[in-house]
């Protein structure tokens, strides 16, 4: 469940950028979370309910962007969709395929009163 | 204090403190304060408009990606394009440049519970005493018996108890460091929590981070947890002595790991016998050595 942690963290950086603009409140948060990388956004959701209450965020809509997989294969010499972090290549089925997207793990922007 | 209007004594900068709790806690404390005491600094900016705030504008906006016209309304979006761990990558910066300018030597350890952590760092500890200084930091949610242990060997050791976490972050082993003043030149070995999944995403400031697996815990766990796998720099596969007893497939387990992670170095150890345990402290000098010529 590390992604109470990294919840705490965005709830962080959420209050104090909202601070740092003379915001009042948050009203929504938009985070970029690639579908490689190492969360489950449902968990992500779960723990968002859990650390928001009692902050600038408390009433701030979480909105999850899912970035989908790409690799760039050795032998196609193209970008082709990634499947599972370190899957094969879709196109020749080999595993030289460097990730480029999908493991992304940002606060994209959010919105403020 | 604020960083906005100067307001309050509470730290804005502490960020999270190492209960998780308390930095709950701090937040909404600091608000309160802050809120009252800023209100009409913000009327004054003109931007806010507080008849509207709370209803009207819920309608105006079509969502966050929606039309937003510069004048129309009073909420605004901001971009902040933040790596969610960028704290911790903070810290963690923090410690990696304390460990260089002290020449200290620091390494993470993680695997999963009972891989045998603590016993080979035990026998490293003991067999290594003549040739380097090791300090230890025991990461655990609960009881210090692992630093009691490391202590029996002759190191200094120090305990975090994350409670309910996971992981260790690099701000609980800042403070861990300064508490414990590891001597300049000598080694510092961090023992994560048990946990094959948490502590891959959690940049300690470590010069390498090292993978125990051990030999009854099956050859598919680089498969089945890439993440960990992937982000260690050695995979230590210990409890060799029991491979005569097990159906554990070594070169499989090797070629699982380098499948996510094809720079990965493997040695095969037993703690409890010391058969291996030459090459790992092979490893350990040679890498010492190297880190701080770089």
């Amino acid at each position: 469940m590390h992604e109470m942690s990294l919840m705490e963290s965005v709830i962080e950086i959420v209050c104090e950028t909202a601070r740092l603009n003379g915001a009042r409140q948050v009203k929504s948060i938009r985070l970029d979370v690639g579908v490689l990388s190492h969360v489950d956004p449902d968990a992500l959701l779960f723990c968002y309910e859990a650390v928001r209450h009692g902050t600038l965020a408390g009433q701030a809509n979480l909105e999850i962007n899912r970035i989908a997989g790409e690799g760039w294969c050795l032998d196609c010499g193209k970008t082709v969709a990634l499947q599972k972090r370190f899957g094969p290549c879709s196109g020749c089925g080999r595993h030289r395929v460097q990730m480029t997207a999908g493991d992304e793990l940002k606060i994209r922007d959010m919105e403020v009163i | 204090m604020c960083t906005v209007c100067g307001c309050g004594t509470s730290p804005i900068g502490g960020y999270k403190h190492e209960a998780g709790r308390e930095g709950l806690d701090h937040d909404h404390h600091h608000h309160h304060g802050h809120d009252h005491h800023t209100h009409d600094h913000r009327h004054n900016d003109g931007a806010a408009d507080h008849h509207h705030a709370k209803e009207g504008s819920v309608h105006r906006s079509h969502g966050i990606a929606g039309v937003h016209v510069p004048g129309m309304s009073q909420e605004r979006i901001i971009q902040v394009e933040k790596e969610i761990l960028s704290k911790n990558d903070a810290y963690a910066a923090e410690n990696r440049r304390y460990f260089a300018g002290q020449g200290i030597f620091a390494l993470n350890f993680v695997s999963s519970p009972g891989s045998g952590k603590t016993s080979l760092l035990v026998r490293t500890i003991r067999e290594l005493k003549d040739r380097m200084t090791i300090n230890v930091i025991e990461g655990d949610q609960q009881t210090s018996n692992d630093a009691a242990r490391i202590r029996e060997s002759g190191a200094r050791a120090i305990q975090i108890n994350t409670g309910k976490g996971c992981h260790l972050d690099a701000h609980m082993v800042g403070h861990a460091v300064e508490d414990l003043a590891p001597e300049p030149g000598s080694a510092l070995f961090i023992e994560n929590v048990g946990n094959l999944v948490c502590p891959a995403a959690f940049d300690l400031g470590e010069a390498y981070k090292v993978v125990v697996l051990s030999v009854t815990e099956g050859e598919d766990k680089p498969l089945k947890y890439p993440d960990m796998f992937s982000a260690a720099d050695l995979m230590i596969l210990n409890k060799a002595d029991l491979l005569p007893h097990l159906d554990f497939n070594i070169e499989l387990c090797i070629t699982n790991a380098l499948c996510v992670n094809p720079r990965l170095h493997s040695l095969i150890v037993s703690a409890r016998t010391g058969e291996g345990m030459e090459a790992f402290y092979g490893w350990l000098e040679a890498s010492a050595a190297r880190s701080k010529v770089v």
